[in-house]
């Protein structure tokens, strides 16, 4: 038998100055299973509260109805009450009398207090099937894996590691760094690269909390928040680096020399290679599609020079199984590729080049050592065109979005132009300048009225060859105009895009992306950093293209939710998830389907579905697709429901 | 680098616009075309080329096409574009930069009235000391053959004592004069540091 | 007694005659007494400027060099003489290498000592509305002015410097003080053509079009201004027959100066039309009993 007390809030005048309390208090005690029924001025109050916590205590009541505002408000309030009288707080709802009664009839009151009765009964009847749930307490194993080992993984490693926790760093190239080492200095201070990401991969290898696992990938994760059985396979590199002292002898024997992707094809490397100097691990590695050895056999220049006999040609692929609580996704961009840009004769011509190669010939450890050169013949170029929004902006041939860094960089890279070369001549051509930061908009007048460069607005029709020469065809909207410039370089700022298989990775994680393959995040304003998955949080350009300050803010807010979910001893969530009636299942996996947060799942052997509670988030999908009635939400049932319903009506 | 104008292609010339900043003391490349200046201009609308554009063609080296322009001889120095440009750049006196350099470079603009206006009141200037106003719009009559407009005007002001007949002779004549010589031989010279 | 050097401009002689002589008795009225360079020539107007730089700072600084002897502030009455001389005044304090060069070039010496102020300024600023409303006997109540500051009255503001570029008062003020209403409107500051007006006339009648326009628009009978060629313009190149007074003239008017009958004879609009809403004020007034105020 039921004991249901109700008890109706006066909220000062908010609710009696319309409801007639006292004919509700009444009323409703003559409702089959209330056994107590009293109103009192502010229940939220102490005195109010303690009311409660008397009459459950001397009536031995099982459940509780608060007239009151909404839920919103005060059910976590009223719930700890009960709780402290010995109630399970799931047995204490809340009837809203106040924003969907009293404030809304101010002008019937008669009418407004037969409303506020009927909403009373209805939540008297769905207190009466509530159950007692507990909060559900799953594994929370307090350590992190980081995908990729850039400036934002390296940053939110670094942050986790540093508070206490054990980080596993999955980098896929052989040396940590990423994009930004490929720079040669950053605006707007011109920082040199080395300096900004050297410091912190030094940091994050030396920790003895970071297990460091480069030239790595992340092969499938399985599992949920609190709990992620990940599998990391670790590429070939035939190198032992236990016995390897890097003293770069076989570098120098390997006859073999292919085009660096590090240096954006505009150097070399061998087959056996560290990507550049200050690489971590600064150790080789085979690539085998290259050496020798593995293509056609034969040739142990190295193995014949290596002292400690660190060459291993017969290592075999390992796979490393890890257990982590939290992923950070920092898997960084791609480029625009080249094809794309045919009218620019991206790709055709030898003195055509993408910003990130400008960086890598500005770059004191690049293929020309700092100087600006020409691809085509290492002159020093004299008249030297930049075209921003190459590919970016371009609903019909690229990508609709604006890649937010190019006006920066391109700013950036024609000063430095100009300083190497201070007789020489840049060009813009723009649409916008998207300067928004922090001494953004200074740096990018300073450009123009120091440096002299010509800012022409307006978009490039097409580049090509003649005599040596690569002629653009521009505009200049501010003076009406049709330009020509026979220049000797043409740099393009080209638009940043999703690494190739980010919605792979993004299927094996099972988060989701955007059209273009950028992962989604939970909340664009409220909740930047996490995926829509919990436990999965998202730094830096594989979430959306931003500047290295808005990625290493990201990344260090992405650490921040890490750190904040490792911070209880285990993971708790609410207990209003759904649950499956085992009898009425029939395996169709409706269910399955219609779960946005991959919290339904088949049980292998008995063919019916299962609940995985840290993962379900009670949107109630699964209970609307399910066929039979099988998949319920705890303490709103169907039942519930229906019950609510005969109660007003 | 070439501009495609109306038709014909024109190598720019960058050194243009240091020339202009030297002499007029602005810097003229930190305009960034919000067009602040033209929106404000009163005679923007009768104008070949309004203030912003004009300043983009400098800008890009088009000397003739400025020095030629309208523009700079129907600015009636009101100052609003300096007043209200963001970049602070003195655009009047960058107008009064251009004026000074056509004239030394003779380049005919398509309003002819204004330089002709100016030197006629310079020439009554040095002559007497004081302007002499009669004999300033006899002249400018004159020479554009206008001579008819404005007769009824002149008549009501001369009837109403508006109209000084004799010019008002300065004692220091002599010096107006030395003044004109000596700056004639001085030159262009960038006259501020 | 204030004493000032005073600097009249070419055009008061001539087309702006009844502003060089309502000044004159209005400075005497309030205890200014003017001292007038001597041998003083043209400032080089809006030619000098167009013409040669060098040329156009030489002549105003060649009429300071001869205040420089008296050592009294000058004053000026026309708006565009005062933004040229202040401007050469601005030149050779900032720029050292002008200043030697225009030195040389007038064999004198600048002194740097000598303020260099519109007259507007020197009767609301130094003198005061509190003294202009003690010599006030006929309040000009009922008279709507519309305040026309032009363009050299305000701009730029680092010559200028003594009113607000966008939003001036100055002249509002003094209006209120001298019992006229300065109505609102948005012309204030707009510009009237200038030297246009012998240069490409339809400009200047197209200027002052808007300007007449707004100013009846914000219910003004008149407009004040404190420059001749502005009054010029205005008064030459409207449609409207408004009526067009320097604000020295009104405030002759409410002195009750003698001489006022004699300046408003001058004037190529009628003035009449504005002056009946003030006599018919007056009238009323008296009908009831009052004089106006009496001091």
């Amino acid at each position: 038998m039921k004991k249901i007390g109700v008890f109706v809030c006066w909220c000062g005048s908010n609710i009696a100055g319309t409801i007639d309390v006292d004919k509700v208090v009444e009323e409703v005690s003559k409702l089959e299973g209330v056994v107590h029924s009293e109103s009192y001025r502010y229940l939220c109050s102490d005195p109010g509260q303690a009311i409660i916590e008397t009459a459950i205590r001397e009536k031995g009541l099982s459940g509780v109805v608060v007239a009151a505002c909404s839920p919103t408000m005060h059910e976590t309030t009223f719930r700890r009450t009960v709780a402290r009288a010995g109630m399970n707080p799931y047995r204490c709802e809340i009837a809203n009398i106040r924003e969907q009664c009293s404030w809304v009839h101010q002008a019937a009151k008669d009418e407004a207090t037969g409303k506020a009765i009927k909403i009373i009964e209805s939540m008297v009847e769905k207190v009466k099937l509530d159950e007692e749930l507990y909060p559900i307490h799953s594994v929370l194993i307090k350590r992190a894996l980081v995908v990729g080992g850039g400036i934002s993984g390296l940053k939110a490693a670094s942050e986790i590691a540093n508070s206490g926790y054990e980080v596993v760093l999955v980098e896929r190239e052989p040396s940590l760094g990423g994009r930004a080492m490929q720079l040669s200095s950053t605006f707007p201070d011109f920082d040199a690269a080395e300096d900004i990401v050297l410091p912190l991969m030094e940091e994050v290898s030396r920790s003895p909390r970071v297990k460091l696992m480069t030239y790595s990938e992340l092969e499938e994760v399985a599992g949920h928040v609190g709990q992620f059985n990940i599998r990391v396979r670790k590429r070939l590199r035939y190198v032992d680096h236990e016995k390897c002292t890097a003293c770069g002898l076989c570098i120098k024997e390997c006859p073999v020399e292919v085009p660096s992707a590090f240096e954006m094809g505009l150097g070399k490397r061998k087959a056996i290679y560290i990507p550049f100097p200050d690489a971590v691990p600064d150790k080789p590695v085979i690539d085998a599609e290259t050496c020798l050895f593995f293509k056609e056999g034969g040739c142990e220049a190295c193995r014949s020079v290596c002292e400690p006999k660190a060459i291993d040609f017969d290592q075999q692929d390992t796979i490393v199984e890890e257990e982590v609580g939290a992923i950070v996704l920092a898997t960084g961009y791609s480029l625009f590729p080249k094809e794309k840009v045919a009218e620019y004769g991206y790709g055709k011509y030898a003195d055509v080049i993408s910003g990130l190669e400008f960086e890598r010939l500005n770059s004191a450890t690049g293929p020309t050592g700092g100087e600006v050169r020409r691809p085509s013949d290492g002159k020093v170029p004299k008249e030297l065109v930049f075209i921003q929004c190459t590919g970016s902006r371009d609903q019909e041939k690229g990508v609709p979005y604006c890649s937010r860094i190019c006006c920066m960089y391109t700013a950036k890279q024609a000063m430095l132009f100009k300083q190497k070369v201070p007789d020489g001549q840049a060009y813009v051509f723009y649409i916008d300048v998207c300067s928004g930061g922090k001494g953004y908009e200074e740096f990018v007048q300073r450009c123009q009225e120091e440096n002299r460069t010509l800012y022409l607005r307006g978009r490039v029709s097409r580049v090509f060859q003649d005599n040596g020469k690569v002629v653009v065809w521009g505009a200049d909207t501010l003076s009406g105009k049709r330009i020509e410039v026979a220049a000797d370089m043409v740099v393009l700022a080209t638009a940043i895009v999703p690494r190739s298989d980010s919605k792979e990775l993004a299927k094996k994680v099972r988060i989701a992306t955007d059209e273009y393959g950028f992962f989604s995040e939970a909340h664009i304003k409220l909740r930047p950093v996490e995926s829509q998955t919990a436990g999965i949080f998202l730094a830096g350009c594989a979430h959306s293209p931003k500047d290295i300050t808005d990625s290493v803010s990201q990344a260090g807010c992405a650490a921040s939710k890490v750190k904040a979910l490792f911070a209880a001893d285990e993971l708790v969530s609410e207990p209003m998830v759904a649950y499956v009636d085992k009898d009425a299942c029939v395996g169709c996996e409706m269910c399955v389907a219609a779960c946005p947060y991959e919290a339904r799942i088949l049980h292998e052997r008995k063919k019916i579905a299962m609940v995985e509670e840290a993962l379900c988030q009670g949107c109630g999908g699964c209970v609307a697709a399910c066929p039979s009635g099988a998949s319920q939400m705890r303490n709103l049932t169907t039942d519930q429901v229906l019950a609510m319903i005969d109660a007003i009506s | 680098m070439q501009v495609i104008w109306q038709g014909e292609t024109i190598p720019i010339d960058l050194s243009f616009m240091e020339v202009v900043n030297t002499r007029s003391g602005e810097q003229v490349q930190l305009c960034y075309h919000c067009h602040k200046c033209g929106a404000g201009c009163p005679i923007a609308s009768f104008m070949d080329y309004t203030p912003d554009k004009l300043f983009r063609m400098a800008q890009l080296g088009l000397k003739r096409q400025v020095l030629s322009s309208s523009t700079i001889w129907l600015c009636s120095a009101c100052h609003t574009c300096a007043t209200r440009c963001p970049n602070d750049i003195d655009v009047t006196r960058v107008m009064d930069t251009l004026k000074e350099m056509a004239l030394e470079e003779k380049i005919k603009s398509r309003q002819k009235v204004a330089a002709l206006f100016h030197k006629g009141f310079l020439a009554n200037l040095k002559r007497f000391g004081q302007l002499h106003e009669a004999s300033l719009m006899a002249v400018l009559k004159l020479k554009t053959l206008n001579l008819f407009s404005d007769l009824k005007l002149g008549l009501k002001m001369f009837l109403r004592g508006k109209i000084a007949l004799f010019p008002k002779r300065i004692k220091g004549r002599k010096e107006i004069r030395k003044l004109f010589k000596e700056i004639r031989r001085r030159g262009k010279v960038p006259q501020e540091s | 007694m204030m004493r000032l050097s005073y600097y009249p401009g070419c055009s008061l002689h001539a087309t702006a005659k009844e502003y060089g002589l309502s000044a004159s008795a209005v400075c005497e009225a309030l205890g200014i007494e003017l001292v007038e360079i001597p041998d003083w020539c043209c400032c080089g107007a809006s030619s000098a400027h167009s013409f040669n730089r060098t040329l156009s700072i030489a002549l105003p600084a060649r009429n300071i060099a001869a205040a420089q002897a008296e050592g009294l502030d000058i004053v000026l009455p026309c708006a565009a003489c005062f933004g040229n001389m202040r401007k050469a005044d601005l030149a050779l304090r900032e720029n050292e290498k002008l200043r030697r060069e225009i030195e040389e070039m007038l064999s004198f010496e600048y002194s740097g000592k000598l303020q260099v102020l519109h007259l507007l300024e020197v009767i609301c600023n130094r003198v005061g509305l509190e003294a202009v409303r003690k010599r006030v006997i006929k309040e000009l109540t009922g008279l709507k002015v519309a305040p026309y500051y032009g363009c050299l009255l305000v701009r730029p503001p680092e010559v200028c410097g003594f009113d607000d570029t966008e939003n001036p008062t100055t002249l509002d003020n003094l209006i209120e003080a001298i019992g006229a209403e300065a109505v609102k409107w948005s012309y204030k500051t707009e510009c009237c053509g200038a030297s246009l007006a012998l240069i490409q006339p339809e400009i200047v009648e197209k200027l002052v079009e808007e300007i007449t326009e707004m100013a009846v628009e914000a219910g003004a009978s008149c407009i004040a201004t404190a420059c001749p060629l502005c009054s010029t313009n205005l008064e030459t190149r409207q449609e409207l027959g408004l009526p067009i007074f320097f604000f020295t003239e009104l405030m002759g008017l409410a002195f009750n100066l003698d001489g006022c009958e004699r300046w408003l004879k001058m004037h190529l609009v009628e003035t009449e039309p504005a002056l009946q809403t003030l006599r018919e004020e007056h009238s009323n007034s008296s009908a009831v009993g009052h004089t106006g105020k009496e001091r």
